[in-house]
């Protein structure tokens, strides 16, 4: 009689997200409200256009980007445990977490917020932010409100701040570093109501 | 043989002739000859009580039976899922990254930073987690259960009782109250068409107008009664006048019976096919109403100029129209199109708010089809709506239509409780125009490159 997603069951590899992912139950039924939400025509994945049917979404100047962050690689389809462990980097950072050693890194530490920041810049995964890439950011930023000459300048600064080794690209550390007294936690969290 | 079983069938055939005798004589007299005359006998009203208290209890019901199984009840979320932070500027938040990450003197090195994107990263998937617009594209969701297993997320097998019950409501609403407001919708309609073709007949004047606001007025009473709809009109005196025009937020295409049950108000649309257009050719019969055909639907200035020549003739009644262009949820106001607001004539607001415990009136357009919508609108167990009517507004010196237009859309969502939208109602079906992408980039390019160019001077 009746149906509904009242229990971790009904969410696809629940338990194993939540040990993943660090979401309580709570949190991850509501994500999944809100995956089933998006997936208007009810396949069990998300595709681009589903993304796209988010208003808000497409008033954000970088928002292909990080649409394009949920698909892995080679990929058109996102499931919902890659929606969650996207968005799980988005968790506050716990203060006092204590880690076995074994256990891998969350995805919600400083480390792997940074990482995915970077990716955002580093489109093609090489591993380094090059001058191009860093102005296509950059373009999209700022769109058509910016000149030619602006933008080179406003991405030359930006490299000689940070690129070290000066191979004229930034690379996951040089970026870390660069970033050391941003209070990343804060900036790139986002609180569930309860 | 036969001799046994012929005063049987007798028997059985005098039943049914009685039952139906006395089921239409209740119809008549409780139903149809009130609607005529307007008048009520408080049936709804009480109604509605008892199935408020129903209600409680099978709420309670749930929550305790859902506690005792140790189940996680599952409490829809009706605003937010992620805590927003209070919208602080583009350059505020921007700023504040900045400021924890270097010691450098702030003014001098307003310049890019790498950790801007930290600002749109956040933003992008805070939208992706929960955002304002969609949510106003579905039905809302209730915190407390009113026996429809549509409207519900944690039914399950939780006691005896609140089976039975539902059971008994199911068998209720579709085995009496469906067929009951079946027939009343197709006496009220049937009704419209034939007694507004007769008058038709009539030559103009006085008696024309007299009689056609009366059938009209009598025709969607029986529809308002086809639907169980209880409806409390407030502030009656700012009811609209000729000359002018009504807007009104838009949930369903009830909407157009619950405002016109109570005043005579000049349609507006597009003539349609089937049925619809059978209703709207008999109805345009007995006084001016304005159809258009489905190529002047495109032509702005046509379609503005029919407009204002309906409401400067003072004759006529006063156009009725919604702004919004489509049908929402009813918790939100979106935005107006600013095309009725152009016109120069008088508008009079009128904000419609449906209590969702009784049966959701909002129609998905995706989702259900006309005849679907009503189907489910006629098997859920009333439609409970307030009417305010707010005074009359005017465009004011200096105010273009789209000012007007928000004024009023406030005002609306003011007296209605409706959170006030900014967004575009066709954003349902169409994508964000680009402008609000711009309008981010430049306010981000006006930090950046705002700086450089003080730097260049100094």
């Amino acid at each position: 009689m009746g149906s509904s997603s009242s229990s971790l069951n009904n969410v696809p590899d629940g338990q194993q997200l939540m040990q993943e992912t660090g979401f309580s139950a709570a949190h991850l039924l509501r994500l999944y409200e809100r995956f089933k939400f998006l997936d208007k025509d009810n396949r069990g994945h998300l595709r681009s256009e589903d993304f796209e049917a988010v208003p808000e979404l497409s008033e954000n100047p970088i928002g292909d980007r990080i649409v394009g962050a949920f698909f892995l690689p080679g990929q058109e389809t996102v499931d919902f445990s890659s929606f969650v462990r996207v968005l799980a980097h988005f968790r506050p950072t716990e203060k006092n977490r204590t880690r076995a050693g074994a256990q891998p890194e969350p995805a919600n530490s400083r480390n792997r917020k940074l990482k995915f920041a970077f990716r955002l810049y580093d489109r093609d995964r090489d591993g380094k932010i090059s001058r191009t890439e860093l102005l296509q950011v950059l373009r999209e930023m700022l769109g058509m409100q910016v000149t030619e000459e602006q933008l080179q300048s406003i991405a030359d600064r930006a490299i000689q701040e940070a690129d070290l080794d000066k191979d004229d690209a930034i690379s996951f550390d040089e970026f870390r570093k660069s970033l050391e007294k941003v209070n990343i936690d804060h900036k790139m969290s986002i609180r569930f109501l309860e | 043989m036969e001799l046994f079983f012929n005063p049987f069938d007798n028997l059985l055939c005098i039943l049914l002739g009685i039952s139906f005798t006395v089921w239409f004589t209740l119809l008549l007299v409780f139903i149809i000859v009130p609607a005529i005359f307007g008048v009520s006998f408080g049936i709804r009203r009480l109604y509605m009580k008892t199935l408020l208290k129903i209600f409680e209890w099978a709420t309670l019901r749930l929550e305790r039976g859902a506690k005792e199984k140790n189940h996680h009840l599952y409490k829809p979320y009706s605003n937010a899922i992620i805590a927003r932070e209070p919208t602080t500027s583009l350059e505020e938040e921007i700023k504040e990254i900045r400021r924890s990450g270097s010691n450098k003197d702030l003014d001098s090195a307003s310049e890019f930073e790498m950790s801007d994107i930290f600002y749109f990263a956040r933003r992008g998937v805070e939208s992706i987690m929960d955002d304002e617009v969609t949510k106003r594209f579905s039905a809302e969701e209730l915190e407390s259960w009113n026996l429809l297993t549509r409207s519900n997320y944690n039914f399950h097998y939780i006691s005896l009782r609140l089976t039975v019950l539902w059971g008994l409501g199911l068998l209720i609403r579709y085995g009496i109250l469906l067929p009951l407001r079946v027939t009343l919708a197709f006496t009220g309609v049937g009704l419209l068409v034939f007694l507004t073709s007769l008058i038709g007949l009539l030559p103009n004047g006085r008696m024309k107008s007299f009689l056609s606001e009366k059938v009209h007025l009598m025709c969607y009473r029986i529809c308002v009664r086809a639907l169980t709809a209880i409806i409390t009109y407030h502030d009656s005196e700012n009811k609209p006048k000729n000359g002018g025009i009504c807007v009104a937020n838009h949930t369903s295409p009830i909407d157009v019976i619950i405002l016109a049950s109570d005043g005579c108000y000049a349609m507006v649309g597009q003539i349609h096919g089937g049925l619809m257009g059978v209703i709207q050719r008999s109805m345009v019969k007995a006084c001016p109403h304005v159809w258009f055909e489905r190529s002047e639907v495109k032509d702005r200035h046509l379609v503005a100029k029919r407009l204002s020549d309906h409401v400067q003739d003072k004759t006529k009644l006063p156009i009725l129209i919604f702004p919004e262009g489509t049908c929402i949820n009813n918790t939100s106001v979106m935005m107006f199109k600013k095309g009725s607001f152009d016109i120069g004539a008088t508008v009079y607001p009128v904000a419609i708010k449906y209590d969702p415990r009784f049966g959701d009136a909002f129609w998905n357009s995706s989702k259900f089809g006309m005849v679907n919508y009503l189907l489910r609108m006629m098997s859920s167990w009333a439609i409970v709506c307030s009417v305010w009517y707010l005074p009359p507004m005017s465009r004011e010196e200096g105010e273009d239509a789209v000012q007007f237009a928000n004024r009023v859309k406030a005002a609306i969502a003011r007296k209605g409780g409706l959170v006030d939208l900014l967004w575009d109602g066709g954003l349902k079906r169409e994508k964000v125009k680009d402008t609000f992408k711009e309008e981010q980039q430049k306010l981000y390019s006006k930090m950046l490159v705002g700086t450089q160019e003080d730097r260049s001077r100094s």
